[in-house]
């Protein structure tokens, strides 16, 4: 071999090793399993990585409960000042509770992360405030939501996680302004983190989530006529659809028959779960998240003064069913029904 | 002995550069002096120049760049002119078409306009430089058919980009530049328009890409096998089939029972190719005009298989009257 042909050989080896090493970092490394889910040779198949799927179980393991007491004695709203919600929770099971969600939300700071110490019955820390109001909402999610939590139900630690905040939160973001004169801020044409990564819209959450913008796109009729969503409109649905699935680290047919997206006939069961999913979490939006945004210090609120949010992952952090499914509400039945 | 059994090109001719046949009265002169590289001549002809420049080819470049400059700025612009946010995100930065509101109007500049601008110098370039590849080609008393090869390509481009927005009266149904931005509207352009794998036109069309990839690999494969025997004097095999040929022919006969000849594979080639966009172009073309949802169409055409229903019946809970989704 001559020299010209050897240094053009090894010229070629380089980019190779540069272009592979590059796919090899923004890719999965395989040995990818998949999981038929549809009919034979339908391809609705569930695409799993074992070695992720090793570090999701790890990162679910639910913390061990403390033993519940009997149901007897005094009443928390008797026994304590300023009880609110737990009113009729006997004092053992409360201050299990309270304990609990100590471990679950602050483990760092304790108690005091909530409460003055000196003063328990204090409201004067807004933290305790937005507590009280996630007790009522977890009691809303697990008595009135049960077309999509079931009996299986949630609690603190379903999103908390031990972080005083969820890790996967949302807040308003309309993308980067723009230069006036030039290309509008049209809300996408930025890496979509929520969106796999996409150039698709950058919040697909205020128009599905917050408010109840259309989602279906899909015309029911072969032939025009019926139905005027734009593909810009679709996009703005891909980039919800595109964040359920990296939410809860599913592929499209975990919920559709992808031939034909909009067909309920066809679809896995999966899908009328999700779509109370989508109901309960404009609900929780818009009932619980957002009146409490006053309540919050500036350093909790999003870029445009907007408070934090919830989402799918907020809960199933990237797994199909928040902590595989194992339900941590039946040890706690106060969470499981709303205080009167 | 030339080696042929290789990768990169072995033979490299070394002699005085090639001007070029006598140009017609009245060309412009080709221009740059002619000089050798040996790593061209690895994957090509290692003589570089001289480029013949012409109007059209000079218009084609400048409208060309004018697109790019257009496409390029408004991107710096919507990172807010930051050179690094413009290289981190280049792949992900787009230029939107403008919003339905609009259908046919001209809009403002920053909310469509520099699309249609940009749009209009490119599509100008484009079909200048198509001019000029079917002048160059005359002049040099060649046929015509790359022209219309990459007419086909054109057509493809257009349907996407002007005729069909026409139809559909808004400009919002074109294609956005950028490179995520436009792979993410193919996506969701065959979510719209019910799943396009069920558009026969579609189907045609990769039939016809699949079948170029193919056929281009037989054919290389056939030339390069019989090179030893003469096969790169290809065209004269054409009338005067050598041993080269008739290996060729053989190979195919006994492998397949068929085969082409040395004329037609590129009549073969060239079909093949020219159809994949052409096929594809009328498929986007009746996409929304005349069918709304494809996989519905293929449903009431029989191309739908129906499967067995594996999963429990699934009812669309906004269609229930009770319960908390109502």
């Amino acid at each position: 071999m001559n020299t010209p042909i050897q240094a053009a050989l090894a010229a070629v080896g380089a980019a190779v090793v540069v272009v592979g090493g590059m796919l090899l970092a923004v890719t999965e490394r395989p040995p990818i399993d998949s999981i038929q889910r549809g009919f034979r040779g339908s391809g609705l198949d569930q695409l799993y990585n074992p070695r992720f799927l090793a570090q999701k179980e790890a990162e679910n393991v639910i913390p061990a409960s403390l033993p519940r007491l009997p149901d007897v004695g005094a009443k928390a709203g008797t026994a304590y000042k300023n009880v609110q919600v737990l009113k009729d929770v006997s004092v053992g099971n409360f201050t299990r509770l309270m304990a609990s969600m100590s471990t679950w939300v602050a483990p760092q700071v304790g108690c005091a992360y909530c409460h003055d110490v000196n003063n328990m019955a204090s409201d004067a820390l807004y933290t305790k405030v937005v507590a009280r109001r996630m007790i009522q909402m977890v009691q809303h999610i697990n008595s009135d939501w049960k077309s999509h939590v079931a009996e299986t139900g949630v609690v603190c630690y379903t999103c908390h996680r031990g972080n005083p905040v969820p890790q996967n939160i949302w807040f308003a973001d309309p993308g980067p302004e723009g230069t006036p004169g030039y290309t509008p801020a049209v809300g996408k044409n930025h890496p979509a983190t929520v969106a796999g990564i996409t150039s698709l819209p950058l919040d697909p959450f205020t128009p599905f989530l917050l408010g109840d913008q259309n989602i279906r796109v899909q015309p029911a009729e072969a032939l025009p006529g019926t139905d005027n969503s734009s593909i810009k409109q679709t996009e703005w649905t891909y980039s919800l659809m595109m964040n359920f699935s990296q939410s809860l680290g599913v592929n499209c047919d975990y919920c559709h028959n992808t031939r034909a997206f909009r067909d309920w006939d066809q679809s896995p069961p999966q899908r009328a779960t999700a779509w109370y999913g989508i109901r309960m979490v404009r609900d929780l939006n818009n009932n619980y998240l957002v009146p409490l945004t006053k309540e919050f210090p500036a350093s909790r609120l999003g870029p445009l003064g907007d408070g934090p949010k919830v989402y799918c992952a907020t809960c199933h952090n990237g797994v199909y069913k928040p902590l595989f499914g194992i339900s941590m509400a039946k040890n706690f039945p106060e969470l499981t029904k709303v205080s009167k | 002995m030339p080696e042929f059994q290789n990768v990169f090109t072995r033979v490299q001719v070394k002699g005085p550069s090639h001007i070029g046949v006598e140009l017609p009265r009245g060309s412009w002169e080709r221009t740059g002096k002619p000089f050798h590289l040996y790593l061209l001549g690895l994957i090509g002809d290692a003589q570089v120049g001289p480029i013949y420049l012409g109007f059209s080819g000079i218009a084609s470049v400048v409208f060309g760049f004018i697109a790019f400059e257009i496409i390029g700025l408004n991107f710096l612009a919507s990172v807010n002119w930051s050179p690094t946010q413009f290289v981190r995100q280049l792949f992900w930065l787009g230029l939107e078409p403008p919003a339905p509101a609009y259908g046919l109007h001209i809009p403002p500049l920053a909310e469509g306009g520099w699309w249609g601008l940009a749009g209009f110098f490119l599509t100008a370039s484009i079909l200048l430089w198509w001019v000029r590849m079917y002048r160059r080609a005359t002049a040099l008393g060649l046929g015509t058919h790359t022209a219309w090869a990459f007419a086909s390509a054109i057509w493809l481009y257009l349907v996407l980009g002007f005729i069909r927005p026409l139809l559909m009266g808004c400009w919002c149904e074109s294609v956005p530049f950028g490179i995520f931005p436009h792979l993410d509207w193919t996506a969701a352009f065959s979510l719209r328009y019910g799943n396009l794998f069920y558009n026969p036109f579609h189907m045609l069309s990769i039939a016809f890409l699949y079948g170029s990839a193919v056929i281009f690999a037989m054919h290389g494969g056939t030339v390069l096998a019989t090179t030893r025997f003469g096969s790169e004097r290809e065209v004269e095999q054409i009338v005067d089939r050598g041993t080269a040929g008739e290996r060729a022919a053989l190979f195919w006969r006994w492998t397949m029972g068929f085969n082409a000849t040395f004329e037609s594979i590129h009549r073969w080639g060239w079909w093949f190719a020219v159809l994949v966009t052409l096929t594809g172009g009328i498929g986007i073309l009746l996409t929304g005009t005349v069918v709304d949802n494809w996989y519905l169409w293929g449903v009431k055409h029989g191309i739908a298989a129906p499967w067995p229903n594996v999963f429990p019946p699934v009812v669309d809970p906004a269609t229930l009257v009770t319960g908390v989704g109502k």
